[in-house]
């Protein structure tokens, strides 16, 4: 199988964004069929000042060698994807992540992450978000290497 | 360099690799007797029923957890000991029919969203100390036989063939099978069944299957090992973890179990059915990221696992070298957790059971093997960790790839590294010594650094051989000193002192010597010298810590209680300490890593439901030590005398010894002792060790007698009725025993203290007899 060479991540424009969160809920009706937003919502819009910045997976993939079971894999489109049927629910990649982006809702006890779907991108009424084509090789991070020594 | 983000498919470990004839094995199996039984969800973390199988009389039974059960015992190792009171006698030695090895989970055993949860205990009456003997090993047995519906199995009676034991959590049944073809040693025996058990053709299949093997040397020696699989799904290969001291595999092969099996239908993160997931997960994470963060500024586990002491322990004087002799050795950093770290395959996770990571189970792949049956074959081994690579050190082995070969064949013929090492030290200390010689030891060349000769002598441990030597010495050093004395081959005090066994086993790698808390550790302990129950030498000899005899038997009474703990749960004690809060050392006691006892205290309510302090934590293990003492009483060793120490692990017992470290122990008999610097230098060597001797013998029986009385213990160290009784552990058998022991002391007049009391210096109580009033 040919490795994947590129995937698609969320830019953020802070300047047009102006904290409705429809993005949020977009995202947690991909993941859990509610409006609900917040901590249902793999995307996050903090407000910082008078300012927002947008909190989510960067699909470098330090997680794909924390899963024990092999639940974590990089699909061909690139992305970070978590099987929840294989998952076993530890946690191992939530509180591994250097930048906290894999999300645990109360909803279950599988995690769950940005999957680049575009639902975000499509909701935002003021085009304050975009999906762009990134060079995995550039962004990918090894565990061993980074967080083991 | 391997890199990671390799698909879990194409992982190649370059090890040799095997055909079966799986269906001809399989055809040859002959059931013997099964069961069938109602497949049930565990419930808060409880079974709430365990499995009682008898080879003798063809027999499986389920026997009910009673809420009792699990108020007095807890759960694993307590239960582990609740069942063997219930089926052994005070006669039951290692090979009578009677003895029952028995495995037991833990309520907290399987979650998988805190590090370190998926332990087994194993409990049985051990050839090498004739008392229980119990041993805390990884895999995913544990976990697994509980999600097949038990807390524990018990086997008792033995087979006349050989037999694999099968618990198939899948379809609910079990059953007792001949199995005439398969191979005995571990790894090859648990790749056959791992492949043959598995319900599909794949990965995923096999994974949620584990085996419990031993091997070959287990047959022929007292140091068998269990062999705790767990398949890795990205070596492709079912690693094992031991249960290794005490002869447990000596148990299980002289039973004629070749194999337990375990199946389970299905592995998620709730099978624990807890009563508050979500406090598991916010507790785990937590612990996850502080080891994310931490751990590579501590103790690194995550890149080298229990290795990364070598280096410490040799810059701390700790490291044994040449039987205990020496605590360090100019040579011991080619054996630095560095080395080792070059040869490691370096993908991750690397934990024992799911979600930990601490991920401190290492392995080389594609080793190349050197020695024996397996010679030119590429394997896995799985370590080594600190005690195995400590072990070479004390046979002045110093070379990693010589420490890989003695890691792999000990697993694999299912003997225990730490006993075979430490019993391998002292017989080259015999043989230097002239006691024994290559005419005494079956043709070996039994000297310090001889790793050629020690792969064969553990060879010939495997083919059964028959020498003189072979069949003492595969027994223990124990076995051995009574072996020497008789012969009158050298000198019996010598002898004795130099042996590293207390109770009959041998000693786990720590040099003790300056640490008199530690000597306790290892000397006031249960099962005999091993540190599972305390560590305290940093504590004691490096930070002075605890300098009074008070402060001494408040850490062995703390310490043990506490890590008895993980025993009764089902888990791992390294991520309590070999992982701190960054703040711990701002905390009261941060010896005790205060956050991390909150979060068991946390984890034990949310996966059972009850509401308990970290108090009583303390009380759940107090009971089940004290009726594990209990017991050793009743077993004939349990007192005062079988606590004994040999001198090795005090101090000085060779010449060579004092002097290498003269500095150190003038210095103390001026400080401790108060002679001055002129009557020092008068001295003769034998006459200060003469002194020192006496002084530190003393010092050991002054702290048993304050563990003793911190404990709730006679001054001959039997927990008394009222003790137990106070503990709520009421079974009247048991106290009407203790109660005639004790009396049988009085009458012998052993009810006194040990140590001798000079002016100014008291014993731990005035009242004589103490123990009546609690």
């Amino acid at each position: 199988m040919d490795k994947p060479k590129k995937v698609k991540i969320l830019k953020f424009h802070p300047e047009k964004c102006n904290g409705c969160l429809e993005c949020e809920k977009a995202c947690s009706m991909v993941h859990f069929k509610t409006k609900d937003g917040g901590d249902k919502s793999a995307i996050r819009i903090i407000k910082n000042g008078d300012r927002y910045q947008m909190h989510v997976c960067d699909q470098r993939g330090l997680c794909l060698d924390m899963c024990p079971v092999g639940a974590l894999t990089r699909r061909k489109n690139g992305v970070v994807w978590l099987d929840k049927d294989l998952c076993i629910g530890c946690q191992a990649c939530v509180g591994f992540c250097p930048i906290n982006a894999m999300r645990k809702s109360v909803s279950r006890i599988q995690p769950f992450k940005c999957i680049s779907c575009g639902a975000c991108v499509r909701a935002c009424p003021n085009g304050a978000l975009e999906l762009v084509e990134v060079k995995i090789d550039e962004i990918k991070e090894i565990v061993y290497h980074k967080l083991g020594v | 360099m391997l890199q990671g983000q390799i698909p879990i498919d194409e992982y190649k470990t370059g090890n040799t690799k095997h055909t079966w004839n799986l269906k001809k094995l399989r055809f040859a199996h002959r059931v013997l007797f099964d069961y069938n039984y109602k497949k049930q969800e565990v419930q808060k973390g409880y079974a709430n029923r365990t499995l009682y199988i008898d080879l003798s009389k063809k027999e499986i039974k389920e026997k009910k957890v009673t809420e009792e059960m699990k108020n007095k015992f807890t759960g694993g190792r307590g239960f582990g000991l609740k069942l063997l009171w219930d089926s052994i006698t005070s006669e039951t030695r290692w090979d009578s029919v009677e003895n029952n090895l028995v495995i037991t989970t833990g309520p907290l055993c399987g979650i998988t969203q805190y590090p370190g949860t998926g332990k087994s205990l194993c409990l049985t009456v051990s050839p090498a100390t004739n008392i229980i003997c119990d041993c805390n090993v990884g895999g995913f047995v544990g976990p697994y036989l509980k999600f097949a519906g038990f807390d524990a199995l018990e086997i008792q009676g033995k087979a006349k063939d050989d037999v694999i034991i099968f618990i198939d959590g899948e379809n609910g049944k079990i059953t007792v099978e001949i199995a005439p073809l398969e191979e005995t040693n571990t790894h090859l025996l648990t790749e056959q069944l791992t492949y043959m058990y598995a319900s599909e053709d794949n990965d995923r299949s096999r994974q949620k299957v584990a085996v419990v093997t031993s091997g070959k040397g287990a047959e022929h020696s007292w140091w068998g090992c269990l062999n705790f699989s767990f398949y890795d799904i990205r070596r492709k290969v079912a690693r094992v973890k031991q249960a290794g001291r005490g002869g447990l595999g000596t148990v299980f092969r002289d039973k004629r179990i070749k194999a337990i099996v375990v199946k389970v239908e299905k592995v998620h993160g709730l099978l624990n059915n807890p009563a508050d997931p979500e406090t598991l997960v916010k507790v785990g994470t937590k612990l996850h990221r502080e080891i994310r963060d931490l751990d590579k500024y501590q103790c690194n586990m995550r890149a080298v696992g229990t290795g990364h002491l070598v280096e410490i322990m040799d810059a701390y004087d700790l490291l044994p070298c040449e039987n205990y002799r020496f605590g360090s050795f100019p040579k011991a950093p080619k054996i630095y957790s560095t080395k080792f770290y070059e040869l490691f395959t370096k993908i991750i996770p690397d934990g024992c059971w799911f979600g930990c990571t601490m991920a401190c189970s290492k392995t080389v792949d594609g080793y190349m093997v050197k020695t024996g049956p397996y010679k030119g074959q590429k394997v896995t081994v799985d370590g080594p960790e600190y005690e195995t690579i400590a072990a070479c050190s004390n046979m002045s082995i110093w070379d990693p790839l010589w420490i890989l070969e003695y890691n792999f064949y000990c697993d694999t013929y299912g003997i225990d590294t730490i006993s075979t090492g430490t019993a391998l030290a002292f017989y080259m200390e015999m043989y230097e010594y002239g006691i024994l010689n290559k005419n005494r030891c079956d043709g070996l060349e039994l000297c310090f650094g001889n790793a050629e000769a020690v792969l064969e002598f553990i060879h010939k441990i495997a083919r059964g051989e028959k020498g003189e030597f072979i069949n003492v010495a595969s027994k223990g050093i124990r076995r051995v000193k009574d072996w020497l004395i008789e012969k009158g081959w050298g000198d019996e005090k010598l002898i004795e002192d130099t042996g590293m066994e207390s109770k009959g086993l041998e000693y786990s790698e720590y040099v003790t010597k300056e640490s008199l808390a530690m000597q306790g550790g290892y000397g006031l302990t249960l099962k005999g010298p091993q540190h599972d129950e305390a560590w305290l030498i940093f504590m004691d000899m490096v930070n002075n810590a605890i300098p009074t005899f008070e402060d001494k038997a408040e850490a062995l009474h703390y310490f043990p209680m506490w890590r008895t703990w993980f025993g009764l749960n089902g888990l791992c004690k390294l991520p309590w300490n070999d992982i701190e809060p960054a703040n711990n050392a701002e905390t009261d006691e941060p010896t005790k890593v205060p956050e991390h006892v909150q979060n068991y205290v946390e984890l034990f309510n949310a996966v059972t439901g009850k509401k308990v302090d970290k108090k009583e934590l303390i009380l759940q293990s107090e009971r089940c030590y004290n009726w594990q003492r209990a017991m050793n009483v009743w077993m004939g060793r349990g007192r005062r005398k079988d606590d004994w120490i040999p001198y090795r692990s005090m101090g000085p017992v060779t010449e060579m010894e004092y002097i290498s470290r003269k500095d150190r122990y003038d210095k103390q008999l001026i400080e401790k002792q108060g002679f001055n610097k002129e009557q020092i230098d008068k001295m003769s060597v034998k006459e200060k060790m003469k002194i020192l001797y006496d002084y530190r013998q003393d010092q050991y029986q002054k702290l048993a007698d304050a563990v003793y009385y911190r404990r709730g213990w006679t001054p001959n160290g039997v927990p008394t009725p009222q003790k137990m009784r106070q503990l709520g552990m009421d079974d009247p058998r048991m106290l009407k025993m203790l109660q005639e022991k004790i009396d049988e002391d009085e009458k012998a007049g052993l009810n006194v203290w040990g140590g001798k009391y000079g002016k100014g210096e008291k014993p731990p109580s005035i009242h004589p007899r103490y123990w009546e009033k609690w």
